[in-house]
């Protein structure tokens, strides 16, 4: 299940990306894969970034914006809410 | 017993659970809009989880966004508040489903309360009476026409899920009839995504009484005395008070056979925790089933101080599979209390909402005085919600105490930035009638219409 997250620009030019929902974060498909994403990584658009779980249900979210990812701000497994921001993009 | 308790609303009700929960040693976890971040039951829990937008569709009512906070804050119930999702019986499934307890009335009860015209049935069923009216929903113009030829004019069209006092129409004729059918038809929609209305006789110089009820999880049953709510406007309460003037000094026999009839109809339909069963009582003492209000209520605190039960926590007990640890001839009405809904609205400007940052904040105090709200001085109210900022509930020894205790209250009561009631409600507590315990649900109209304008001084 996908659900679009929406970006705001921060003051230093970065975005952020933020939590669309309430739930428990994963930076990873699985237990032992490696993370979504990482410092550096380049993204796009449609580039998943992060799972959160709600009810069971693992909802994959989504970059929504095309850009290197300059921050992690959340830890992996930590519980997120409405409109907190997950990670830092710098657009390009 | 509960570790965590999270509670799915806003505003003063919210800060009153929380409180409640406190006092009990309840951990608490509050929900919040975006808009809501610095309000005061945010400030208050424990923890905080935001939940959406601003819009009620986007965050106090998005059942999956409350579960999901339940879930990450592992709580143990969710307490609902009032209006929201307080009566609404799949979001008390899905939390049960969820292993997590609904402080409110099973789900079960809820069905067998489903909508006003199931309850008039149920009702009915537990021989009480109810106001000459359409059997269940009136689906076309010409049914409209048909039952309000057969219960006589004036008829009342309302809307069966409806609450507030929206979705509701007064008929004196043919022409009025159709027209108000097809305006309560659409505000229902509107406002409750329920179209379905009745027609019922409409009751003139009614007094809207309603019994506060707790049943608790083993079948027992008790009632804590009526609360008098007839000054209103618009159909909106504006002034509670218990126990109800026309009772106490007309019909006091009426106490115990409208109580009665409240327990009747709540077993009737297994009700448990904390509800109100509402009727209308005309000036010869008949009276007649309303509806339940499967909740608690915004005016309980009028209840508790002549009872002295803790309304809230009883809830809260209650669900936490305790017995009502009263009797019903433990519950004696002492002393008389009165409530003013604080609005943030301009009384001279038909009743405007003035949303907006309060500036100075000072309330009233001193003996019998008590505020249950969620405003303080730098708080912004935002638009998005009702326009109450809180409640202002007195208590004296009898009712002209208390009538003058609360004109003393109001007086005192500071509030610049922005508009409020308070000056309306103070013209109410010096007006003869009120003063003298006559009215009923036309007061307000009348006063607005008579030329008391004069004695409402303007508040800044």
């Amino acid at each position: 299940m996908t659900i679009p997250a929406a970006p705001v620009a921060a003051p230093t030019g970065e975005v952020d990306i933020k939590s669309p929902m309430i739930g428990t974060l994963y930076r990873s498909p699985s237990p032992e894969a490696a993370p979504y994403v990482d410092v550096g990584t380049e993204v796009g658009a449609e580039t998943v970034v992060c799972i959160i779980e709600a009810m069971k249900v693992m909802n994959e979210i989504k970059a929504e914006v095309k850009g290197v990812v300059t921050q992690i701000l959340v830890e992996n497994g930590k519980p997120v809410e409405f409109g907190q921001p997950l990670f830092k993009v710098r657009p390009t | 017993m509960f570790e965590k308790v999270l509670v799915a609303n806003r505003g003063e009700i919210a800060v009153r659970i929380i409180r409640a929960c406190k006092e009990l040693n309840i951990r608490t976890v509050a929900v919040y809009s975006e808009v809501d971040a610095n309000s005061m039951h945010v400030q208050m829990a424990d923890e905080a989880i935001c939940i959406g937008k601003a819009a009620s569709s986007e965050s106090y009512l998005r059942i999956d966004r409350i579960i999901s906070a339940a879930e990450i804050a592992d709580v143990d119930a969710i307490h609902p508040g009032y209006g929201f999702l307080s009566e609404n019986s799949h979001f008390a499934e899905v939390c049960e489903s969820c292993n997590i307890r609904f402080i409110g009335p099973s789900p079960r009860a809820m069905n067998a309360l489903s909508d006003k015209a199931v309850s008039r049935a149920l009702a009915k069923k537990a021989g009480v009476e109810t106001p000459p009216g359409s059997e269940g929903t009136v689906d076309n113009e010409k049914d409209a026409l048909a039952n309000a030829k057969r219960i006589g004019y004036p008829v009342m069209i309302k809307a069966v899920a409806g609450g507030g006092g929206r979705g509701m129409r007064i008929a004196h004729n043919d022409i009025s009839l159709v027209k108000g059918y097809h305006t309560a038809r659409s505000e229902a929609e509107k406002c409750f995504g329920n179209s379905g209305v009745y027609i019922e006789k409409f009751i003139e110089n009614p007094h809207h009484i309603e019994i506060q009820i707790l049943g608790d999880n083993k079948g027992k049953i008790i009632h804590l005395g009526e609360r008098d709510c007839s000054v209103q406007r618009r159909n909106q309460k504006l002034i509670e008070e218990a126990p109800s003037p026309l009772l106490e000094y007309k019909f006091k026999k009426l106490r115990d056979k409208i109580g009665k009839a409240a327990i009747r109809i709540a077993e009737a339909a297994h009700y448990t925790n904390a509800g109100t069963v509402e009727f209308i009582v005309d000036d010869q003492g008949n009276y007649y089933f309303l509806e339940v209000n499967k909740r608690i209520q915004v005016e309980h605190p009028v209840t508790e101080e002549v009872t002295g039960v803790d309304l809230v926590r009883a809830q809260l007990e209650i669900a936490m599979g305790e017995p009502l640890k009263y009797s019903q001839s433990d519950i004696q009405l002492k002393g008389h209390a009165i409530e003013c809904r604080i609005n943030a609205e301009d009384p001279f400007g038909d009743f405007r909402p003035s949303p907006g940052r309060i500036e100075m904040y000072y309330q009233p105090g001193g003996r019998g005085v008590r505020m249950d709200t969620h405003a303080y001085a730098g708080y912004t109210i935002p638009p998005t919600y009702d326009s109450m900022i809180g409640k202002l509930i007195v208590k004296g020894g009898d009712r002209r105490v208390a009538i003058d205790r609360m004109n003393r209250a109001l007086n005192e009561f500071l509030i610049t930035g922005i508009k409020t009631t308070i000056s309306f409600q103070q013209a109410i507590m010096q007006d003869p009638n009120f003063r003298r315990g006559v009215y009923s649900t036309n007061f307000v109209e009348q006063l607005l219409g008579g030329a008391r304008r004069e004695l409402i001084e303007e508040k800044t």
